[in-house]
């Protein structure tokens, strides 16, 4: 075994040269701000971003501003991950739905929703409903097709062996269906929750409601550029908790490797 | 032909079946429609198993194997004749047949043990109960330890046991299998073997094993139904009288090496139509392009 493959195999070593990594980047940006290389009235330096933080959390409110952006995050990646499967499914079942629809489907996946965001201020308002219905809009058709394309990948072998155990259709696709779709399953979540999330950031900064995106975008108006750094660290923190259930849920469901 | 020392059985002759037969298969034909007309993939076929039996299907690639399986396992319809079990007519998979599939075809969500007991969960049994039961049938494959490995932890060859065990903790009164050896490597098809024996002799299970290989179909048949080739038809039915218990030291026998070429002599005809056609599609397919 060589020095690196039994600094990979320990623990600590991989999350510790990543932090460490991590860290020295920072070092770097900090150095060529203070020496000049970079324009320190276009990028703060790291340490005043650092020193923004208590400023955003007691002046700005920050932690409520979190809490509300974190929660529009859950409930339109719940919506998102309920409707986007069982989409997906009814696409499966109904053979008509989905030569009718998977075209426009994959077209809608691929739009920049975030343009229609003056359509759901009429219809939702300027409310955190708009912003959630946005986030919800952006997930739907990735998580819809890979759930489509899922089930379609399902081994012929192994419907044939639920048939031959004369399954009933219900735990034919609980029992076979649904298990075996569930690895591209899980990849359409995580690129359906992306797209749901950057839309919800994005949404709140485009009409200045709500969460961490108004906070952004009232920031970076007052030309505070260390502290919509810090703000943007918030960001990144709602993206860290939401991809953290999902890798639980993903754990719960899928206790193979 | 007195000097063949075994009975030879033609499939035209009188239809053996046994008034007790477990399983009979009655005169089937099953056709596809394919964009170069129909195409008949078994033509007439009967046959018939005894409780207790341990028939052998053997034919070339693309004979019909697989379909006749299908037809028996009621995993395909709209074919013509009757599959019954037990005297009484079947359509559709029937609870007294177990298949075990050609195809990798474990869950692989789910551990060795979750593999085996799952049909038991579907037939509602409590769970301590099914995992006793389940367990008990991992050992009988040889799997014991493996229980909570997932199938990507296995070779090829355990996880055909695993399809193996699963399928006979269902229980059923008839074991279909369609090939279960056709992905392994010899030695590992011959102690396969050597353990459907054992399982087949300690369960008195009835059996139908389709195969193309001949030792695997003499090693283990008491009677080889040969197939052949398009449409498939039975062309003759060997009994093969070889004592048991048996092991896979028998395939080194003198006995053993007779019924081989015997039945290496009705297929060779065959298994070269076989080929021929496979070669011809080739090279029209090359002249298409
Ligand atoms: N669903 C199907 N549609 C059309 N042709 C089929 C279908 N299934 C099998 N066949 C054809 O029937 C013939 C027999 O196939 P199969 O039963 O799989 O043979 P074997 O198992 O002996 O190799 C082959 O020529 C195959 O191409
Ligand atoms: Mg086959």
């Amino acid at each position: 075994m060589t020095a690196a493959a039994a600094l990979a195999k320990n623990r600590y070593v991989p999350a510790a040269l990543g932090l460490g990594s991590f860290v020295a980047f920072i070092a770097l940006v900090e150095l060529l701000i203070r020496v000049g290389v970079i324009n320190r009235f276009i990028v703060p330096m790291p340490s005043d971003i650092i020193a923004a933080f208590p400023r955003v959390i007691v002046e700005e409110h920050v932690l409520q501003r979190f809490l509300l952006t974190a929660g529009e995050a859950l409930s339109a990646s719940i919506l998102v991950t309920i409707f986007g499967v069982a989409g997906g499914v009814l696409l499966y079942r109904y053979h008509l739905l989905r030569l009718a629809t998977e075209t426009w489907v994959a077209a809608v996946a691929a739009a920049p929703l975030v343009l229609m965001y003056p359509l759901y201020l009429v219809i939702f308002g300027r409310s955190a409903l708009t912003i959630v219905m946005m986030g919800f809009t952006a997930g739907l058709a990735p998580i819809m097709l890979k759930t489509l394309e899922g089930l379609l990948a399902t081994r012929r072998v192994l419907i044939n062996v639920g048939r031959s155990f004369n399954l009933t259709p219900s735990q034919q696709f609980w029992k076979i269906l649904f298990p075996a779709a569930l690895p591209t399953i899980f990849v359409g979540l995580r690129l359906g929750l992306i797209f749901a999330l950057i839309n919800i950031v994005g949404v709140e900064f485009l009409i200045n409601f709500g969460g961490l995106g108004q906070l952004i975008n009232e920031l970076a108006e007052r030309y505070d550029l260390a502290g919509t750094y810090a703000a943007i660290c918030f960001v990144i923190l709602v993206s860290i908790c939401v991809f953290i259930l999902m890798e639980r849920l993903e754990r719960w469901l899928r206790p193979v490797d | 032909m007195a000097a063949v020392p075994f009975e030879r059985i033609d499939a035209d002759a009188p239809k053996l079946a046994p008034a007790n037969a477990i399983l009979t298969v009655d005169d089937i034909v099953k056709r596809f429609e394919t964009p170069d007309g129909v195409l008949t993939a078994i033509d007439h076929v009967s046959l018939s198993v005894a409780p207790g039996e341990f028939v052998g299907v053997i034919g070339p690639s693309g004979c019909g194997k697989s379909t006749l399986f299908n037809v028996i396992g009621g995993l395909l319809d709209g074919y013509d004749g009757t599959v019954k079990v037990a005297g009484e007519r079947v359509r559709g998979p029937h609870p007294a047949i177990g298949m075990i599939f050609q195809e990798e075809s474990t869950f692989p969500w789910r551990n060795v043990l979750d593999n085996v007991a799952f049909p038991l969960e579907i037939a509602g049994m409590p769970r301590a109960e099914r995992y006793d039961r389940a367990r008990h049938f991992v050992k009988l494959v040889g799997l014991d330890g493996f229980e909570r490995r997932y199938p990507a932890e296995l070779s090829g060859g355990m996880r055909q046991r695993v399809s193996m065990a699963r399928t006979l903790a269902a229980q059923p009164k008839i074991l279909l299998m369609d090939e279960p050896f056709a992905s392994l490597d010899e030695q590992t098809r011959l102690l396969l073997g050597d353990k459907v024996l054992q399982i087949q002799q300690q369960l008195k299970q009835t059996t139908l094993l389709i195969t193309h290989n001949i030792t695997e179909a003499v090693q283990l048949s008491d009677r080889v139904v040969v197939m052949t080739y398009r449409p498939g038809k039975v062309k003759r039915m060997v009994e093969i009288n070889l004592p048991r218990p048996r092991s896979s030291e028998i395939v080194s026998s003198e006995a053993f090496g007779r019924y081989v070429a015997q039945i290496w002599s009705d297929l060779r005809e065959e298994a070269s139509r076989g080929l021929d056609d496979e070669e011809s599609r080739k090279l029209h397919e090359g002249e298409k392009r």
